[in-house]
């Protein structure tokens, strides 16, 4: 479902990524950790089309992330750093927003069920964003990348700021999605996050991918010991 | 309706609701517009006639001026929480959204200018009330234009450190024909002027607005995605 051959990246003289090569297939869940300045949310932007790389090829969903990003669009959700949220507007304004921009009619059952996903109750829902606290507007980020019913889902640092329960509606959301034959590349600080939802983990470090195994052969002392093996062979 | 209308008027929806709710934008304006009155008063003094001869002038002058910081604030809206990747992210036509961009900021742009035109008729005591409606027509077509080719450099430079600097000083020069036609229609439309002596002006007029929006319409996506 996601593939990536040689992604290369450069900004000016600085190379973001330094040929990355992997593949999500459908169902599947990738986590992707590494220190800050590895790489990661430059990762994520050339997946989610918001930026070209300067070598190497994608594809999602067998649409090319150049040729084809308008069909990747249609199919991939991106929750990022930034929640791409409007202060002054409503949570329910602002999924009604990127229902109508996603092409499809407003259907206010559709979206009153994702905010309640999320676990929004109505006050929340009708409350401006500007109102709501940062891990709240998280929420209202990950209702509006719910909605779009996604094939592929991307996920730079989503947990970070996220509550207990919260954290446990996302990574029920994520065996469900995978269930249902996505496919999701999640981009976390934390190991033990890694090794709750992933099906595999790869590690980046100064632009290319160190380490990448499967989760099901990982503890959380052996990953542990792989990202410091990882890490420390690139600095 | 389809898609693209939708796209659209869920753009022009968005600014003016977060306009309303925000007021930044059309307090600022509304302060603006205030203290232009003042200055020019205190600059041509307090003769009619020499403030009607200079009135044309003195509106454009406002308009264009209010315009920028209008054009500016459109695209800064979009800046906070990076909500332009959400826009580009968007699988909607990116013309739908150059559409409902360019909407909200005319709507914005012709609510304050009749808001300046009353106010001036009222602070200089000036009997142009039957010109008014001419002058309406006149600023909702000079403003199109204006904003046709100011959102399409306010999201080219949306992104750019020296913004504030590089939209007046890419958008003016561009907007001169639609200003000076726009000045002059104002000017005869002041005066009483008959629609025989202002139709070519008005040719130019429209035909800048037309050339404007058709090439926001085909180049918006190049520009958000660059």
């Amino acid at each position: 479902m996601i593939q990536a051959h040689g992604l290369i990246k450069l900004y000016g003289m600085h190379a973001a990524l330094r040929g990355v090569s992997f593949e999500v297939p459908a169902g599947q869940i990738l986590t992707v950790l590494g220190h800050n300045g590895s790489g990661k949310t430059t990762l994520v932007r050339l997946l989610a089309t918001l930026a070209r790389p300067t070598a190497g090829r994608g594809q999602i969903a067998g649409h090319d992330l150049v040729a084809g990003r308008d069909q990747v669009r249609r199919v991939v959700a991106l929750v990022g750093h930034s929640t791409h949220l409007y202060d002054d507007l409503t949570a329910r304004e602002n999924l009604t927003f990127a229902e109508v921009l996603a092409g499809h009619r407003p259907d206010p059952k559709r979206i009153e069920a994702a905010l309640g996903r999320v676990g929004l109750d109505d006050g929340q829902a009708g409350a401006r964003v500007r109102a709501l606290s940062s891990g709240l507007r998280r929420r209202v980020a990950l209702a509006r990348a719910i909605l779009r019913e996604p094939r592929v889902l991307l996920l730079d640092e989503a947990f970070s700021g996220l509550d207990h329960d919260s954290t446990k509606r996302l990574e029920d959301y994520l065996h469900a999605f995978k269930a249902g034959g996505g496919a999701a590349i999640v981009v976390t600080h934390s190991l033990g996050r890694a090794l709750a939802i992933a099906d595999r983990v790869a590690i980046l470090a100064g632009g290319r991918i160190a380490a990448e195994t499967a989760r099901a052969s990982l503890t959380e002392e052996a990953l542990q010991r792989l990202y410091l093996a990882a890490t420390e062979a690139s600095a | 309706m389809s898609a693209f209308v939708r796209a659209a008027w869920a753009v022009f929806w968005k600014d003016l609701l977060v306009e309303r709710r925000a007021k930044e934008g059309a307090n600022a304006l509304a302060f603006f517009a205030i203290l232009l009155l003042f200055l020019f008063y205190f600059a041509l003094g307090p003769d009619s006639d020499r403030i009607r001869a200079a009135l044309p002038g003195l509106l454009w002058l406002a308009f264009i001026l209010a315009g920028v910081l209008g054009l500016g604030r459109a695209f800064a809206l979009e800046r906070e929480n990076d909500c332009v990747d959400g826009l580009i992210l968007a699988p909607a036509d990116k013309a739908a959204i150059y559409l409902g961009k360019l909407a909200g900021t005319t709507a914005l742009m012709v609510a304050m200018e009749v808001v300046f035109v009353v106010a001036t008729g009222i602070f200089y005591n000036l009997d142009i009330w039957a010109a008014v409606p001419r002058l309406l027509l006149v600023a909702v077509a000079g403003t199109i234009g204006f904003a046709a080719v100011g959102t399409l450099f306010a999201a080219m430079t949306a992104h750019l450190r020296a913004r504030e600097v590089l939209l007046p000083v890419l958008l003016l020069p561009l907007a001169v024909p639609v200003l000076l036609a726009a000045v002059k229609l104002s000017e005869l439309a002041l005066a009483g002027e008959g629609w025989g002596a202002a139709w070519p002006w008005w040719q130019l007029l429209l035909g800048f607005d037309v050339v404007f929006v058709v090439a926001g319409l085909l180049t918006f996506e190049f520009v958000l995605e660059a």
